[in-house]
C-alpha cells in the first residue's frame, strides 16, 4: 500500500517507499504454501493461533532470499520494528529473537501505511481504554501522553471517553482468545506509532521533502526551455557503452594496489596496527618516496600534478628542458582561479606582466586566437579569464612535456630509488601498544620517522619494522 | 493553451528520441563485459574507532584530510576530531540545531554547515587567537541547506530545500550562480575531480550534471523510482554513482549519457541515505536507512559485504582522501571508522 500524502503545496508525495516493498515480503511470508507455517502457540494458559517463533521467520528468510544467518536475522528485525510482526512473550520489546519465542503477524488494519499517520484521537481513545480497564495501567510516559492530549484535545475528550468504553463493551462479549489477540494487536501498533521515549521510532525519516518545486511553472516558458535543453542533449555525441565499461574496468584495474581498503598497504594500515608509518613515508617532503607513489604519477598528467613532490620533480625537468615558465603559469592561473575574488585584479595582472607580454622574463607560447582572446578578457579581469589560455598550456605540457618525462632518466632514477616499505607485522603483545601521538609536523617528517624507527626497533620484539629497506 | 500542449508534446517527442539514442550506444550489457573481470571476494571491515560525543542524531561527516573530519549533529554541535586518536579537536556550537550538513574545506582551513535555517555557515578554524569564530553567513536560499561543499576557501557550492543550487562568494557573501532546474528538492551534491562541473541529486528522482563557470544544465539523468538522498562521482570523474530512497543505487556515465549499472537487492528494502566509492573505485560503500552499510563491488553489481554496528540509521559516509578507512555516521549519535 502506497502512502500518499497531500503536502502544502497540493501536490501528491509517496510517503516511506520502503513500506511498499515491506509489505511485498510480509504478504509473501504469509502465503498459505510457500510461506511461514503457522501453528498454535502457548501463552501462559491460553492458545494462540496462527503464531510462530523467531526461528521459523529466520529459517524461512534465509531460504526465500539465500542469505546468511545474520542477515536474515537484520531483515527480521525491520519486519518487528515496523510493526509488521510483533512478539507475543515481551510485547514491549521490539526484537526478533531466533528461538521459540512466539510471533505474529500485525493484521493489514494496523499497518503503518493503512493508518497514515496515526491518528491523535485514536491514541487518545486507546490510552483512555487501558485507563478505564484498569486504574494504573498507564505507564509513565503514557501518562503524561494522555493528559497531554486531555488538555489538547479536550473538546472532543467526552466523544473520546464514550469511544473508549463502547470498544470495551464490544470487546468483552468475544472470546477470550480473541480478545488477547486484539489487545496484542493494537498494543504493538502503538509501540510501532507511539514509541517510548529512549525507544526507536520508526516512522522518524527527517524533514519535510517536496517533489514539485511550485516556484516553477509548467508553462510554455518551462517548456521552450525544455525543448532547448533536449536538443541540445540529443545532439551531443554519445559513447558506446562497452568502450565505457571497458574504462572503468580498466581504471579498477590500475588503482587496485593503491586501494588500501582492497588491497592493504605497506608498510601497515595504521588503523589496524596503530603504526603511523605510512603517513610518514608519505608526506609532502619525504626525501625518497616510495614507488607506488612514483608509479601513481605515471597513471595521468592530473595524478602528477595533483602530488607536490610530483610538481616538484616535473619542474626540476622542465627547468632542463627550458620550459618550466609552462607550468609556472599553470599554477600562478589556479592561484587566480581559486584566490580571493579581491586579489583577482593584481593577480592577473602579474600574469601579464610575467608570462603573456612580449619578451616577458617567463613568456609562454600560447597560440594567437588564445593570445588575442585573453588579452581582451584582461581589459576585465575575472576568475575565469584565464581559463583558455591555462588549458592550452595544460594540453601542450600534458601532449608533450608529460610523456617525455615518463621517459626520461630523471623519472626512471627517482622511481628505481624509491622504496618499497617493508611490512610492519601487528605486535603479537597487545599490552605492549605503541605510544599514539599525533603526526609530526611535514617538516621533521624524516628525523621523526628515523627516530621512530629506532625507538620500534628497542620497545617491540615481534614486529620487524623498521626504517624502510632499499632494493 | 494549445502551443502548451504543443509544446510539451514536442519536449517529449524529444525525450523519446534521447531515449532511442541512448539505447543506440548500448552495444553489450553489464554482465558480458565484466564476465572476465576477477571476482572481489567478501569484504570484512572491522570498526577500529568509535568517535562518542555528539548527544543526538548525526545528520552529516566530512573528511579534511586522512585523519581529520567534521560531523554535524542535531545537538547543535559541529565536530571536528582527530578520528585516529579520537580527539576532539574543535567543539563548535551553532546557532541554530537542526544542522543537515557540513563540509570541510581542502585547504583544512575552513568548515560550513547549515540546515533547516536555510544558510550556510562558514567557520574559521585558523583563526589568529585560535577561536574558531563564524567567518561568514550566507544567506539567501529560501529552504533548508541539505548539502555544501568548498571548491577553494573563496567558493563554496550549496544544495538547497528551495530546489536549487547555488555557488557563493565567501568572502563577499554574495550569489554568484544560481544552478536552476531541479522540479524537487536538491538533496545533496559531489563536486567533480577536475572541480570544472558538480553532480546534484534531487526529490525530482533525477541526477543533473552541472557547468561550474556558465552555470548550463549539462546532462539529467533519470531512472530512480524515489528521491535521490545521495549522489557522488566515481573516482576518474566520468561517472556519477545515485543513492535513492527507492533502495537501489545507479551509476550513471557521463560519455554514454546513461545508466549503466543498477545495484539492488530484493533483500534490501530501506532507502539509500548516502554513499561512497572506495580510492580505485571498485567498491561502493553505500550507508541505509536499515542501520546496514553496504558494500557493493561496482563493476558486478553484487554485494561482497556489511557494515552492522549501528543502531539507528546511518546517516552519513564518507571514504578518507587516502582510502585508508571509511567513517560513518549514524542517528545513534555515533561515528565509526572502519578498515
Amino acid at each position: 500500500m502506497t502512502i500518499n500524502t497531500l503536502s502544502q503545496d497540493g501536490v501528491q508525495r509517496q510517503q516511506m517507499s520502503c513500506l511498499t516493498k515491506m509489505e511485498r515480503m510480509v504478504i509473501s511470508m504469509q502465503d498459505p504454501d510457500m510461506g511461514i507455517k503457522l501453528r498454535n502457540q502457548r501463552l501462559l494458559i491460553t492458545v494462540i493461533p496462527h503464531a510462530m517463533t523467531g526461528a521459523d521467520i529466520v529459517e524461512w528468510l534465509i531460504k526465500k532470499c539465500s542469505i546468511s544467518d545474520e542477515e536474515a536475522l537484520h531483515i527480521g528485525q525491520i519486519f518487528v520494528k515496523y510493526g509488521y510482526i510483533y512478539p507475543l512473550k515481551e510485547p514491549r520489546n521490539l526484537i526478533l529473537k531466533v528461538d521459540d519465542s512466539p510471533y505474529r503477524f500485525q493484521m493489514p488494519y494496523y499497518w503503518m501505511s493503512t493508518r497514515w499517520p496515526a491518528s491523535e484521537l485514536d491514541y487518545a481513545i486507546y490510552l483512555a481504554k487501558k485507563n478505564i480497564r484498569k486504574q494504573g495501567e498507564l505507564i509513565e510516559y503514557e501518562k503524561e501522553c494522555y493528559n497531554a492530549l486531555h488538555k489538547r484535545i479536550n473538546h472532543t475528550w467526552d466523544f473520546v471517553v464514550m469511544q473508549a468504553r463502547e470498544q470495551l463493551r464490544a470487546s468483552k462479549q468475544r472470546r477470550k482468545a480473541d480478545r488477547i489477540v486484539l489487545k496484542c494487536q493494537e498494543q504493538a501498533y502503538w509501540l510501532v506509532n507511539r514509541p517510548p521515549p529512549g525507544t526507536l521510532d520508526s516512522i522518524d525519516h527527517g524533514p519535510e521533502r517536496r517533489t514539485m518545486n511550485t516556484r516553477v511553472q509548467l508553462n510554455a516558458e518551462f517548456y521552450k526551455k525544455e525543448i532547448e535543453h533536449n536538443r541540445i542533449s540529443l545532439a551531443r555525441n554519445r559513447v558506446k557503452s562497452s568502450i565505457c565499461l571497458e574504462s572503468y574496468v580498466k581504471y579498477c584495474e590500475q588503482y587496485q594496489p593503491h586501494d588500501p581498503i582492497m588491497q592493504g598497504c605497506l608498510p601497515s594500515i595504521p588503523w589496524i596496527t596503530d603504526d603511523i608509518m605510512f603517513w610518514n613515508m608519505n608526506c609532502e617532503t619525504v626525501a625518497v618516496p616510495t614507488k607506488l607513489r612514483v608509479e601513481r604519477w605515471s597513471f595521468s598528467f592530473m595524478e602528477l600534478l595533483n602530488d607536490p613532490m610530483g610538481r616538484k620533480e616535473f619542474l626540476t625537468y622542465l627547468k632542463k628542458e627550458f620550459s618550466a615558465e609552462n607550468l609556472c603559469f599553470w599554477q600562478a592561473c589556479e592561484d587566480v582561479r581559486h584566490g580571493e575574488t579581491s586579489k583577482i585584479p593584481e593577480k592577473v595582472d602579474e600574469v601579464y606582466k610575467q608570462f603573456l607580454t612580449p619578451g616577458a622574463s617567463r613568456w609562454v607560447n600560447i597560440d594567437s586566437k588564445t593570445m588575442e582572446k585573453t588579452l581582451e578578457g584582461l581589459k576585465r579581469p575575472h576568475r575565469f579569464v584565464l581559463d583558455d589560455a591555462q588549458m592550452h598550456i595544460y594540453f601542450l605540457m600534458k601532449k608533450d612535456s608529460y610523456p617525455r618525462y615518463l621517459k626520461s632518466d630523471l623519472y626512471k632514477n627517482l622511481f628505481a630509488r624509491a622504496i618499497v616499505p617493508q611490512e610492519t607485522k601487528k605486535s603479537v603483545f597487545p599490552f605492549m601498544r605503541r605510544q599514539r601521538h599525533s603526526s609530526p609536523s611535514p617538516a621533521l617528517a624524516t628525523q621523526a620517522a628515523e627516530d621512530d624507527g629506532k625507538a620500534k626497533n628497542s620497545n617491540s620484539f615481534k614486529s620487524n619494522s623498521g626504517t624502510a629497506s632499499r632494493r | 493553451m494549445g502551443e502548451m500542449e504543443q509544446l510539451r508534446k514536442e519536449a517529449e517527442s524529444l525525450k523519446d528520441e534521447i531515449t532511442a539514442a541512448r539505447k543506440a550506444v548500448q552495444d553489450l550489457t553489464l554482465q558480458d563485459h565484466v564476465a572476465g573481470t576477477a571476482v572481489v571476494g567478501r569484504v570484512q571491515l572491522k570498526t577500529r574507532k568509535t568517535l562518542r560525543g555528539h548527544l543526538s542524531k548525526i545528520y552529516a561527516v566530512h573528511w579534511g584530510d586522512s585523519k581529520l573530519c567534521v560531523s554535524a549533529s542535531q545537538d547543535g554541535k559541529l565536530i571536528v576530531w582527530d578520528s585516529y586518536t579520537t580527539n576532539k579537536v574543535h567543539a563548535i556550537p551553532l546557532k541554530s540545531s537542526w544542522v543537515m550538513t557540513c563540509s570541510y574545506a581542502p585547504s583544512g582551513n575552513m568548515v560550513a554547515c547549515g540546515g533547516l535555517d536555510n544558510m550556510c555557515s562558514i567557520y574559521n578554524l585558523k583563526g589568529k587567537d585560535g577561536n574558531v569564530k563564524v567567518m561568514r553567513e550566507l544567506a539567501a536560499h529560501t529552504g533548508y541547506l541539505s548539502c555544501c561543499r568548498f571548491l577553494n576557501d573563496n567558493e563554496i557550492i550549496t544544495s538547497s530545500g528551495d530546489c536549487t543550487c547555488v555557488l557563493w562568494d565567501i568572502e563577499t557573501g554574495s550569489q554568484k550562480t544560481v544552478f536552476a532546474g531541479h522540479l524537487g528538492d536538491c538533496m545533496s551534491l559531489g563536486v567533480a575531480p577536475d572541480f570544472n562541473t558538480f553532480i546534484s541529486g534531487a526529490c525530482d528522482f533525477t541526477a543533473k550534471l552541472w557547468d561550474i563557470r556558465d552555470g548550463q544544465c549539462r546532462q539529467t539523468f533519470g531512472g530512480h523510482e524515489s528521491d535521490i538522498n545521495a549522489i557522488g562521482f566515481f573516482p576518474n570523474g566520468n561517472a556519477v554513482i545515485t543513492g535513492s530512497d527507492d533502495a537501489s543505487c545507479k551509476l550513471y556515465d557521463l560519455r554514454s549519457d546513461q545508466e549503466l549499472i543498477t545495484y539492488q537487492d530484493s533483500g534490501i528494502m530501506c532507502g539509500v541515505t548516502s554513499l561512497a566509492p572506495s580510492l580505485s573505485g571498485r567498491l561502493i560503500l553505500a550507508g541505509y536507512d536499515d542501520f546496514n552499510c553496504n558494500i557493493w563491488d561496482s563493476l558486478k553489481a553484487e554485494r561482497v559485504g556489511v557494515l552492522s554496528g549501528h543502531d539507528n540509521r546511518v546517516s552519513c559516509i564518507g571514504v578518507t582522501p587516502d582510502g585508508m578507512a571509511c567513517c560513518t555516521g549514524s542517528w545513534d549519535s555515533f561515528l565509526k571508522i572502519w578498515n
